[in-house]
This record gives C-alpha cells, structure tokens and sequence, in this order.
C-alpha cells in the first residue's frame, strides 16, 4: 500500500466531511446512533462538534423531523420551508415559531409568530382549509402521520390577481430499535395557485425509506415524483380537491410499491439466485468425479466451452 | 473497532465502499482488522493466460497483487507472491471447477473463484466466492448478489474433521421506471455454521453440501425475513387502502 500517502494525516477540515457524510446517511430516527460512533471514533470533541453542528440541520430538515412543542400545542415540523432561521421553525397552525436544538433534537421554547412572519389573511384562507382537509386525510391515511401547510411564496398577496405557492409535507415515522427497524415515510407536495390560468398545479416527490438491521443490514430506498392539477376554485373548493390529488396519488404509490415487492420473489430473486438448480434437485456433491470426467472428456475432444 | 462496525450495520448498505474507505482514512491503525471484517462488495480481475475472469478478496491478496485461481499467479505479476502447498493446489483446482458447475446450475451465470491455504493449526482454510450481476433483464433492472464463504478446516481426527463456515451475502436490487419511480432494495448479512463431518466423502463434497445448504437459507432470509419486515414497515407507516378505505366514512 501507499504507506506515505496512508501515513499523512487528514486535516480537521477531511475530517469534519467525512463525520458529515456519515452523520447525513443515517438511516430514519438513527442519527443519535450513528452520532455516538462518529463521537468515539474521531475522538476529536472539537472535530465531532463541528461536524455535528453542521449535520444534525441539514439531516432534520431533510428527514422532516417531529419535535413536540413545549407547552403541548402540538407537534412542529422541521422542514426547509417553515425555517425562519436556522433554530427557528414556524408552525402556522398554532402560529407560534419554534426554538430547536437540533443536535438534541428537541424544541426548546416556543414564542408567538410576529405579523410578518404569516402569511396575509387571504392566503391563510387557502392555507387553514388546505391544512384542514389534509389533516383529515393524513389521520385517516396514516396511523402516526404529521402533516403541515406552509405557503412558500406570495405570503404577502391580499388578494386575487397573483401567484402563491403552498407546501403540503406529510412526514410520518416509526422508530422501533428494539425490533431492530426504523422506517419513514415522507412525501411533499408543491402547490402552485397559477392566477392567470386559473389552475393549480400539484407536484408531490414522495421519499420511503426502511431499516432492518437484526443480524444485518437491509435498506429499502424508494422515491417517487408525479405532477396533477385542478381548477382554482375558492379556499374550500381547492382544498378538497388538492387534498383528493394527493390522496389518489399517494394511495397508487403505495400499490406500486406492494406490486414491486410482490414481484421479488418470483422474478427479480429468480433472476439471481435460484432456489434450487435447473435440474430441480440439490447440487450432486457426492457425484462430482462425474463431473470432472465430463470435464476431461470434453477437454480432450475439445469442446469445452 | 465496535464503533467502526456498529457504524457500518447503519450506512447505507450501497455504499458500503465509501463508508469503509471514510474509516479506513479515520483509522489508518485498524486498517487490517477493517479490511478482515468489513466485507465489501467483490471485485474482478481477468487472468490474462486464461482469458478468464476471477474474484478479487483479502484471501488471495498479496501486496497489491491478486493470485488467480486459473493459472495460480499474481496480477499484476509479483515475485515470491504466497502460494498454497501442491497438494491444496490440487484441491483448490478442483474446487473451482466443480463449484464452477454448481454456481451455473444455481446462478446462470455470473463469476466464482475458490482460494484455500494452509493455517497455522495443520488444517487450512478455503474461500468460495460468488459474483452475479444482472442488467436489464425481465422487471429487474439492477441487481448484484455476491457471496463469500470463508471455511476452516480442522485436522482430521478419527475420520472426522470439524468445518467453520462463516458466510456473507450482498445484495442489490433496483428498479426504475416512470410510473412507481425508483425502488432499491440492498443488503447484506452474514451467517455462521459449524459442523464435525466424517471424511468418508471427501473435503469438497462437505464444505460443498454447507455451502449449499446455507446459501439456501440465507437467500430465504433475505426473501421472507429482511425484505418482508422492510415491507412491513412500508405498511405500517401507511397501510393499504381497503383498511384506511373501510374507516372512512361515506361522503
């Protein structure tokens, strides 16, 4: 090997990337995990708190992490589109901005969200029927889903004649190390109200991901991206009828994914590995001097493949 | 070492080969025991005498010199590279070719080499490698399944001989198309088993029939056990539509 090359020891900066690129690819709920291995293999406090400071943001806004407000309002998501700052996430439901410590993945405080921080009166219409409806179909869809409506651009419109954009996230997860598996599932949908046509464009990037890790490790790693659109109709018309596109769609993403894994066996495995040999019996270990002979024998006429 | 391996059960197991170099680079002191027991998806090299392809590991490792199955020499050339002793060379030629024929009856395809060599407690050691690839064939659009099967074989006493196999199974399963999106599937777990087996039927025929046997068992895991409870999770954080359907009420 290289010994020179080996012997040269990495820069802090190395360092802190390589901890980030571990921390980031945590599978669902396990960062905390993967945190205290990266901790005691740096062995570098300064290192490690660098990389993780960094990190943590970056994989909670990507996981859609859950926190619980302090004062039981209810659950806040961190997400890139409600961040106000980079500890500061708005929850427009209760319209209370919350305080996170992100490496402890904990919501610190919760204070009032200023004016300026909401959306205007006409657009928290869209917003607060939209929330409505989804939050209906996501406590119906998911038995431990979290879902939240965050307007993304034109917050300030006060009336028709504009474009805005809503978010609707749905983040559910479920964390069960004692069995050994963690799973999440999230999905955002980007909501364009398109003022000229008249239309609403819907795009949904739907992400689920799995860990199953008793003796092993077997990662499920699935993505999925769709577009639809409806009539811009008012507050409570769109909301239903966004809430129903996301529904349809995500409910045939899930079908897709049922029929991906029921071809596995069958199919996909098949193609691999089979079950049993193409002569349908176990392997003739005891009979391989047969084998070799057939080899000889076709050396020696010389029609070996 | 505990956090290094604890870490490799959480990343991603497609990227194993970054996650290992990022330790490698971490711990340059521990890099024999990383190589050892980290297992890594499996490379190939072509012996160029033979025109064929073999299986690269730690096992047939010397310096940066790979030693072919096929004409028992290193690639790229190495003087006084290790070799095994003639009489586990014969065993070792005959290894490959029988397991050549199991690992087409059972994988259609796909690339094996065997390596044996002598311990240091008058048995030796002998490691099966399987390599399949697949692109594009049927609804699977991506798929990789390597085996290792490293055994220990005891010193024969009284007719019998005592056979350790420790084995690991990678896999990789990815398809991609417009309407479910992309689904990937990979992993990897590792077995053991021990066995005392009369030497009646020679070495070969027993680490053969442990072979198979755990081969078949591992490939059943994979199937029903880990790809079943990452389905299972999918249906637990939303599950199938008749069951939300049948709460709903009617509109």
């Amino acid at each position: 090997m290289a010994e020179e090359e080996e012997e040269a020891e990495l820069s802090e900066k190395q360092k802190v990337e390589i901890a980030k690129w571990f921390l980031l690819n945590s599978p669902p709920g396990e960062i905390q995990y993967v945190a205290k291995d990266v901790k005691s293999i740096l062995n570098d406090d300064g290192v490690y708190d660098e990389a993780s400071s960094e990190a943590f943001p970056l994989y909670n806004k990507s996981h859609m992490i859950c926190l619980q407000m302090p004062d039981r309002s209810g659950d806040v998501l961190v997400t890139s589109f409600n961040e106000l700052d980079v500890n500061a996430f708005l929850d427009p439901r209760s319209a209370q901005v919350a305080i996170v410590d992100h490496v402890k993945q904990d919501c610190i405080e919760v204070r009032p969200a200023k004016d300026e921080e909401l959306p205007s009166p006409y657009i928290e219409e869209f917003r607060c029927a939209l929330d409505a409806e989804v939050m209906r179909y996501v406590d119906e869809a998911y038995p431990k889903g979290v879902c939240s409506v965050l307007c993304v651009n034109g917050k300030d419109v006060d009336g028709p004649g504009s474009d805005f954009e809503l978010v609707v996230v749905i983040s559910a997860a479920r964390l069960s190390p004692q069995n050994f598996c963690n799973g999440s599932w999230r999905s955002v949908w980007n909501v364009g109200f398109k003022d000229d046509q008249q239309r609403v464009e819907v795009k949904g990037k739907i992400q689920v991901g799995a860990h199953y890790f008793e003796e092993g490790n077997v990662q499920l790693d699935a993505k999925h991206e769709c577009e639809d659109s409806t009539l811009f109709q008012s507050p409570e018309d769109c909301a239903l009828s966004i809430s129903s596109i996301i529904r349809h769609h995500e409910t045939e993403y899930l079908a897709s994914l049922e029929a991906s894994y029921l071809n596995l066996p069958d199919t996909t495995f098949k193609d691999l590995r089979r079950k049993l040999p193409v002569t349908r019996t176990l392997f003739p270990w005891h009979n391989t001097m047969q084998f070799s002979l057939t080899r000889d024998i076709s050396k020696e006429l010389g029609i070996e493949k | 070492m505990q956090a290094a391996m604890g870490l490799m059960r959480r990343m991603p197991p497609k990227h194993t080969e970054t996650s290992l170099s990022a330790l490698l680079s971490l711990l340059p002191d521990h890099s024999s025991d990383l190589l050892s027991q980290v297992d890594q998806p499996l490379q190939v090299l072509r012996d160029v005498d033979f025109e064929k392809e073999f299986i690269l590991c730690e096992y047939n490792r010397d310096a940066d010199s790979y030693r072919s199955p096929w004409s028992n020499k290193y690639h790229p050339p190495l003087e006084d590279g290790c070799l095994p002793s003639l009489e586990l060379r014969k065993l070792e030629i005959e290894a490959n070719d029988i397991f050549a024929i199991y690992r087409d009856q059972y994988y259609e395809g796909g690339i094996s080499s065997v390596y044996m060599w002598e311990d240091d407690n008058e048995g030796f050691v002998a490691c099966f490698l399987i390599k399949k690839g697949e692109g594009r064939r049927g609804y699977l659009q991506e798929g990789a399944w390597d085996a290792i099967h490293v055994i220990e074989v005891g010193p024969e006493q009284e007719g019998t001989t005592s056979y350790r196999l420790n084995s690991t199974v990678m896999l990789s399963l990815t398809t991609n198309n417009e309407s479910s999106g992309s689904f990937s599937l990979s992993g990897s777990i590792r077995r053991e088993m021990n066995m005392r087996l009369p030497l009646a039927d020679g070495h070969l025929c027993n680490m053969g029939r442990m072979i198979e046997e755990m081969e078949g068992k591992m490939r059943n895991s994979l199937d029903q056990v880990y790809f079943g409870k990452t389905r299972e999770m999918v249906c637990t954080l939303r599950p199938p539509s008749e069951v939300a359907q049948m709460r709903m009420p009617e509109s």
